[in-house]
Parts: structure tokens; sequence; C-alpha cells
């Protein structure tokens, strides 16, 4: 009877597994045909709207350690995306497929979009993953602004030499060289934060290790006196007792964080039980730190972070945008969400003004924003007047924030 | 009986149809989807996971060798790709210029890439092969890290005055239009994209002839022997290092030989792509597929790279479900029950053929 029961068992299984197997190929093969697959319509909230709509693709972390940064890229495009499709007019349909931060899997997102039959893009939130895509945007001609993604590799061909713009690929951010350089003119224009100046920073994860290399030698220029410099990487990232020891010793009294909120939150979190208390000094990776759940953020009290974004800012336009994202998704957006919003809006002012129309070619369309965006100024939530140059930089002045009463507020210079 | 031995003198003996079998298989697959291509019904999303299949395919066949074959659990396999991936992109980037047609490139890069994973495979096996089950495992699994580490830390840069390599990212300026084909935790950017699925595919089918060609081969059946009993074997006078340092050579090879295969098909690569999980997922396609059962590895391989891809319509749920379907098979595929009915169906269909 057991043995029944047994085989019984595994025969629903096997059948359960054919099922699922053969429900996922049916979909996955419709999807390249029909845009209107399960994902497609659950982030078009009106598709009732009669016309075509602009198909805008990107790829992100939606699963994995760097989920929250897809998942904010994701939310806010979404908003973005109703907001512009709610005025009337321009329609656009989102699209954002999960790469979990890894080049294969980014590479394959991309074919997914493509067969999709994406029209612009928000290209990738992460830096490796759109160092891995940005080339075949270039190949096949499709426009793409990346929220995030902020390292050179992502928008130069040739990255040692910043040379061989794709020119169809543009950043919402800074370039990782500009985040340590800004850095560390800052710390060294602010002399009440601190003068003795230690970095932790993980060796293994370029954008950590960019961001390092440019803030060093700024600081070298600026003579900011560097008196510790502590690395650590993926293996041992958990435990900061030793690097936070030896900057305290050397007798720190800022600590540069440039790096993600995950290992900077263990950092806070130690330094606290030591007894060390400097000024922690952190880029647009410290961002998120307040919503990472089991933190205690009254440890984050003080912190500076170096973001073009805060969402305590009382203009019109953060002030919407924080109450709509808090209502719909229960947190307060942080940093990359604003890029992405601010991506969706910069797409739709370029397509406005060329006259950009759901029928034109992916290439065609490619054109005129390229021609837009190198000539367009656009003010949104991360910056007044942002212009781009031809490599798909971006000119923004970056805001300091710190953390007080477990809100980002700005810093007034 | 009769018909069966029948059957048999047609398509040679059980090693030989298995043989066949995998031949048949990769073949077969690659004629459907160069109609495919051809058409064009293939996707975008297909197309670009081609050549990742195929690469998967002969480290898993290479580890199949190693674990199947040779009884020794190897948990650094994706250390060897690696090797291969930074070496193969390295000889590509340092021959840009001299060898402009991508093919012979291509293959001269997965050429040194096997060779140097193989010599990296000999120095390790030295210490490593003297051990035994867990603790050989653990070994390789270090080596694993260490290759990590050591790509991590390495610079190599090309302009007009040569090559230059360091461990210290300081120690070289690179004229103006120079090109660092490795940097550090950044790994290798920019890399000319010219891998290709037709050579992936011949790949497989180089792997499959010197793995069926070892097994059948008297080396081969000192390493099984040596598997299956190591006393006996060396009783009888098997050398038992030298027939382990064969099967384990080779599997890095071929590891090697795959990791240039994909290191040349993106254009950025980082080393902390092939770390310990990268490793694991080459086994569970191992596991899978059978150990020393090479038809099955590669039956296996494509179906968990296609099994997440296909599932991308379920959204968020996605991985959640990947992991159920794959305990599912797992269970499934290790039911004797099932297996019984599944052989009784295919030896009935055997007949009725014949």
């Amino acid at each position: 009877m057991k043995k029944m029961f047994k085989t019984s068992l595994a025969v629903a299984m096997s059948v359960c597994m054919a099922a699922a197997l053969t429900a996922c190929g049916g979909s996955g093969s419709a999807s390249s045909s029909a845009p209107a697959d399960s994902g497609a319509a659950a982030e078009t909230t009106e598709s009732a709207d009669t016309g075509a709509k602009i198909k805008i693709g990107g790829s992100g972390p939606l699963t994995g350690p760097a989920a929250v940064y897809g998942q904010a890229v994701k939310n806010a495009a979404e908003i973005a995306v109703e907001e512009v499709n709610a005025k009337g007019g321009l329609q656009f349909e989102l699209n954002m497929q999960d790469d979990a931060h890894d080049p294969e899997k980014a590479v394959t997102a991309y074919g997914v979009l493509k067969d999709w039959g994406m029209q612009a893009s928000l290209a990738t939130v992460t830096s490796a993953p759109g160092a891995a895509v940005s080339p075949s945007y270039a190949e096949d001609k499709i426009f793409a602004i990346t929220p995030s993604g902020s390292s050179t590799s992502v928008i130069f061909a040739d990255p040692d030499n910043l040379s061989g713009a794709f020119g169809n690929v543009f950043q919402m951010c800074f370039t990782d060289p500009n985040q340590g350089t800004a850095s560390a003119d800052y710390i060294s224009g602010h002399a009440d934060l601190g003068s003795k100046v230690a970095i932790i920073y993980k060796n293994d994860d370029n954008y950590s290790k960019g961001i390092h290399d440019t803030f060093v030698a700024e600081a070298g220029a600026k003579n900011l006196a560097i008196v510790y410099e502590g690395t650590f990487d993926d293996s041992n990232a958990q435990d900061f007792t030793v690097q936070l020891g030896k900057a305290q010793e050397a007798g720190a009294d800022i600590l540069f964080l440039p790096i993600y909120y995950d290992p900077a939150s263990l950092i806070l979190t130690q330094a606290n039980g030591m007894g060390y208390k400097p000024t922690f000094f952190g880029v647009d990776g410290m961002d998120g730190i307040l919503g990472l759940e089991g933190f205690d953020t009254s440890l984050a009290e003080g912190v500076y972070l170096l973001t073009p974004f805060s969402a305590d800012a009382t203009d019109e336009l953060t002030v919407n945008f924080v109450n709509k994202y808090k209502e719909k998704f229960g947190e307060v957006p942080n940093q990359f969400a604003a890029d992405a919003y601010d991506c969706i809006y910069a797409i739709a002012q370029a397509c406005e003004a060329a006259g950009v129309t759901a029928d034109m070619s992916s290439a065609d369309i490619c054109a005129k924003l390229v021609e837009q965006f190198t000539s367009m100024t656009f003010s949104g939530l991360t910056g007044s007047e942002m212009t781009w140059n031809a490599n798909g930089e971006v000119t923004k002045s970056p805001k300091a924030v710190v953390i007080q009463n477990g809100v980002y507020v700005g810093v007034e210079e | 009986m009769k018909e069966k031995s029948s059957v048999f003198s047609r398509f040679g003996d059980k090693k030989n149809r298995g043989r066949l079998m995998s031949f048949a298989l990769v073949i077969i697959a690659y004629i459907a989807v160069e109609v495919l291509l051809k058409t064009g019904s293939l996707g975008s999303m297909f197309s670009s996971l081609l050549v990742p299949i195929t690469c998967y395919v002969v480290a898993a066949i290479g580890l199949n060798l190693n674990v199947g074959i040779s009884g020794e659990l190897n948990l650094g396999q994706a250390g060897f790709m690696s090797v291969g991936a930074f070496c193969g992109i390295c000889v590509s980037g340092i021959l840009a210029n001299s060898i402009s047609a991508g093919i012979p490139r291509l293959i001269i890069a997965i050429f040194c890439g096997a060779i140097l994973a193989a010599v990296f495979g000999f120095l390790i096996g030295i210490p490593v092969l003297k051990l035994q089950g867990d603790y050989l495992a653990i070994v390789t699994l270090a080596f694993g890290q260490i290759i990590k580490s050591i790509f991590m830390n390495a610079y190599i840069g090309i302009d007009t005055e040569g090559l230059h390599f360091s461990f210290v990212e300081s120690n070289f300026k690179l004229q103006p239009g120079g090109k660092m084909l490795l940097n550090g935790p950044m790994g290798a950017t920019g890399t000319q994209k010219i891998a290709n699925f037709t050579v992936g595919t011949v790949l497989v089918i180089v792997a499959l002839l010197v793995v069926y060609n070892l097994m059948f081969s008297r080396s081969g059946r000192a390493i099984m022997a040596a598997r299956d009993n190591r006393i006996a074997a060396e009783s009888v006078g098997i050398p038992i290092s030298r027939t382990k340092m064969l099967a384990f050579v080779t599997s890095a090879a071929l590891a090697g030989a795959a990791g240039a295969l994909y290191g040349l098909n993106y254009s950025t690569l980082v080393p902390n792509k092939f770390d310990f999980n990268t490793s694991i997922l080459i086994l569970v396609y191992v596991v899978l597929g059978g150990l020393g059962n090479m038809t099955g590895t590669i039956i296996s391989t494509v179906v968990l790279i296609l099994l997440p891809e296909l599932l991308r319509s379920l959204q968020d749920y996605r991985m959640l479900i990947y992991a159920v379907v794959l305990i599912l098979i797992m269970l499934v595929t290790n039911n004797e029950w099932l297996m019984t009915k599944w052989k009784s169906l295919f030896s009935g269909k055997a007949k009725g053929g014949a």
C-alpha cells in the first residue's frame, strides 16, 4: 500500500513537472511574437488605451544579492511610465527582465527584450552586465540610457583610454571616477567632517575599486591625509573588526566607504560595538541602507553620502514621486529609483521633441534620440539642467546628504 | 534472444551504442539549430544561449570524466575554466593585430586555454591526487578560490612597447592607445566577441571523441580499475597516480577549452564569474546527467541552462520554481520504479523497430 502511494506520488510529480515545463515553454515562445505575455501585462496598467506604444526594455537584478537596486529601478520606472501614459499623447510600455547581476544572464535578457521588439531601453541597472550588453545595443542601434550602470566600461568600448564610445548608450548616473573625485573634493572642502581619512573598500568589485582609485588620486592632489586603507572581498565580507581596529589605531576620524550598503551596515554595527565613532562617508551604493531589514537604523545616524537625490527635498517633483512610491511600494525610494524615474522622463522628453512615434523602427528612434540627448537639457529628480555629451556621460552636480532621525536630509552648502 | 543480438550487431555493443547516440544527438541538435537560425525562427534569446550551452557542455563532459570515470570529486572545475578563459582572452587580444580573422584566432585561443589549464591541472594534480575522497574535494575547492584570487589581482596590459604584467596595479602605465587585457577585479572588458556556435559544436564533438577514446582505451580501463578498487588495481601493477593524473589533466584541459570559448563570447568577463557556485553548477549537470554518462550530461546541461530562461514568464517566482523543478527532476530521475518503466518502454520500442 505504501509503495502504491509512493509510486502514485512520483507519477503525480512527474505530471506536474511536465505540465510546468510545457506551460513555460509555451509562454516562452509565445512572448517572442505576442507582446502581451503575463509579464508585460502586469507591468502596463493601462492596456485599455488604444494606439501603439513605444516599447522600453531594460534588465536588472530582480533576484540575488543586488536585487534591491533592480527592484527600485523597476518600481520607479513603472510609476514614471504610468504617469507618462496618463498624460495622453506619448504611450510607453515597459518590460524589465531579470539579469541577477550576471553578464551572461544580461546577454540572455537582452535577447528576450529584442525578441519582444524593444525600441528603446534602460540598458542595465548594474555595471558589469551593462558592459556585456552595451556592444549589442550599439550593434543593433537601439537607444539605451542606464539609470545606474556607473562604470566607464558601460559607455566606452575601450574604457582604458576612455575612447570608442558606443554613442547610443547614455548614463543617468555619474561615472565611478566622478564619484571618487567628487567625494574627495567634498571631504577636503569640509574640514569639520574630519582630517584623517581611512578607507575600507571591496577590492574584488569594480565599482568599489574604481571609486577608491580615483578618490586616492584626488585626495593626493588635495593633500588629504589617508591614514589607512583596508580591503575585503566576497569571501570575508562578514567581519570587519580587524580593518576597523586598524583604522581606529591610525587615528582616522573619517571613514570613507565606497561600498554597497550591505557590508556597510555590518561595518556600522561592528564599529558601534567597538565604540569607534568616526564620520562615515559613503557614495551612492550606501543608499538603501535605511531600507535594509533587521538593521538598526539608529546606527546610521550621521552617515554622509554623496548622492544626486535626497528623498526629503521639498520641491514638488520629489514630493510627488516619493509619496507615490511610498503609497505603491511602502518604502522610501532610493537614488536608483530616482535615476530610473528620470530616465523614463528624459526619454519621454526626447521622444516628444523629436516626434518619435511607436511605429518607427528602433534604429530611427535611436538616431533621433541620440540627437536629442546630446543637445537637450533635462531637469528631473536627480538634478536640474542636466546635459549629456556625445560619449553619453551626464553632467550634473552631486548633493551631499546626511542621515538624521532615520531619513536622508540634504546638507546645506 | 536472437533478435536482441542482431540489434546489437547492427548498432555495435552497448558502449558503442552510447557513443553513437552522443554524436548523433549533438549533430542532429546542431543541424536543427542551424536550420532554425537560417530561417530566422530562433529568437535572439535562444541564439544568445547557444555558445554558453556548448561551453558548459564541454566543461561538464570534462568533469564527468573526472567524477564519473575516475571517481574523484572535483569542486574546482570553474577554476580551470577561469584559467582557460583569461588565457584565451589574453591570447586573442595579443594576436588581434597580427591575425584579424576571427576563427583561426579563436581556435588558437582555445588551444592555448586548454594547454594552460592542463599545465595547471598537472601542477595541482601532483599534490591533489595523493589524496582521496573528501580531502581531494576540499583541495580542489581551495584551488578554485586560489585561481579566483590570482585573477582578481592580476593586471596584464599591452601597448606599443609590448606586454606588461603586474600584481600591483600602479606598477605600470600603458602608452596611449594601449589596452588592458586583464584589469584585476574588473576582469577583461572590451573583448572582441569571436566565439560562434559552429566552433562550439566542433569543440563538443572533440571533447566527446577525446573522452570516449580515453574511456575505452587501455588507460581508460586502468582509470576505471583504479576507481573501482584502488588496492586491487595497484596489485596488478597499475600506476594509480599516473592514471588518475591522466583523467585529471584531460578534464582540466577540456574545462580550459570551454573557458576560452566562453570568455570570447562576451565583451566582458569578471573573475567572480568562475566562483564556487559555477563549479557546483557544473557538478549538478554531471550528477543529473548520470556519472559516466556523457549523453545524459549533454542533455541535462542543455535542460538546466534553458530552464531558468523558459521560466522568465513567471517573473518574481522564477528562481523559486526553478529550484522546485530541479528537486523534482532529481527525485524523478532517481526513482527506480519510473526508471524500470522507462527502460521497458525503451526496449519495447527497440524490439518493435527491429
